[in-house]
């Protein structure tokens, strides 16, 4: 079970993820955050990990479908704060993290 | 190896039974008192395995995802996940990394090389339209 919440600020939307991302989790995530930025049309989207508790590569693999849908209006992605066990998958991944 | 316990179960292969499968395999692990990290590694492994079992085996309909765990004498835990979905033609393609069928704009074509990497070995034997199984081992150091 994930969650995810929004905060807005100028050209940037910050989403805050919570939970465990899985394959399940991750269809829903997907869903919430195009929703989002698809209505905002931010500049920069930040995806922040620090409440994800598990993540498997449909984790990886939410990261990059956003990275591409960013990337195709013209606008980029961090991902940020990411717990250790978040972190060994993104380092498998070679996915750059701050 | 002297097998101390065991424990099988069968479910759907629906999504929400992701969590299920991770959830079930740390209750039954907890008697092998593994480390925080060990449990993840095998948490990890055993949601892409199944995960393969929703999305690849069994694309366009739910069918039964079985999963055995084995605890033997010395801490080695075996995980064995079988499906009776449509097989891998081509396993040693299907393990290669970023290889996916799945749609290659939200899968990363990363689950065999996540258990792999995870687990100390993995061993995935297929028939194509008879399902897959795959089985995984990884010794503990308990705390």
């Amino acid at each position: 079970m994930a969650n995810v919440c929004f905060v807005p600020a100028g050209g940037t939307l910050a989403a805050y993820l919570t939970g465990e991302i899985d394959h399940h989790a991750a269809q829903t995530l997907r869903r919430e955050i195009d929703a989002q930025v698809d209505s905002r049309m931010p500049e920069l989207l930040t995806m922040d990990f620090s409440g994800v508790t598990f993540m498997d590569s449909s984790g990886v693999g939410l990261i990059l479908g956003r990275s591409r849908h960013m990337a195709g209006l013209g606008g980029r992605l961090i991902v940020q704060n990411a717990p250790a066990a978040v972190r060994r998958m993104l380092d498998l991944a070679h996915i750059h993290y701050v | 190896m002297k097998m101390l316990n065991q424990v099988k179960f069968t479910f759907l292969s629906r999504s929400v039974n992701e969590g299920f499968a991770r959830a079930a395999l740390a209750a039954f692990l907890a008697q092998a008192d593994p480390t925080v990290p060990q449990l993840a590694d095998i948490k990890t492994a055993v949601s892409e395995a199944v995960t393969n079992c929703i999305v690849h085996a069994y694309p366009n309909m739910v069918g039964p995802i079985t999963m055995t765990a084995v605890l033997y004498e010395g801490g080695t835990v075996r995980i064995t996940i079988t499906d009776r979905g449509v097989g891998i033609p081509d396993v040693e393609k299907a393990m290669e990394p970023l290889f996916t069928t799945g749609n290659p704009e939200e899968r990363s074509g990363l689950g065999f090389a996540v258990m792999q990497s995870f687990m100390d070995k993995v061993r995935v034997s297929s028939a194509p339209s008879r399902g897959t199984r795959v089985t995984m081992t990884k010794h503990l150091d308990t705390k």
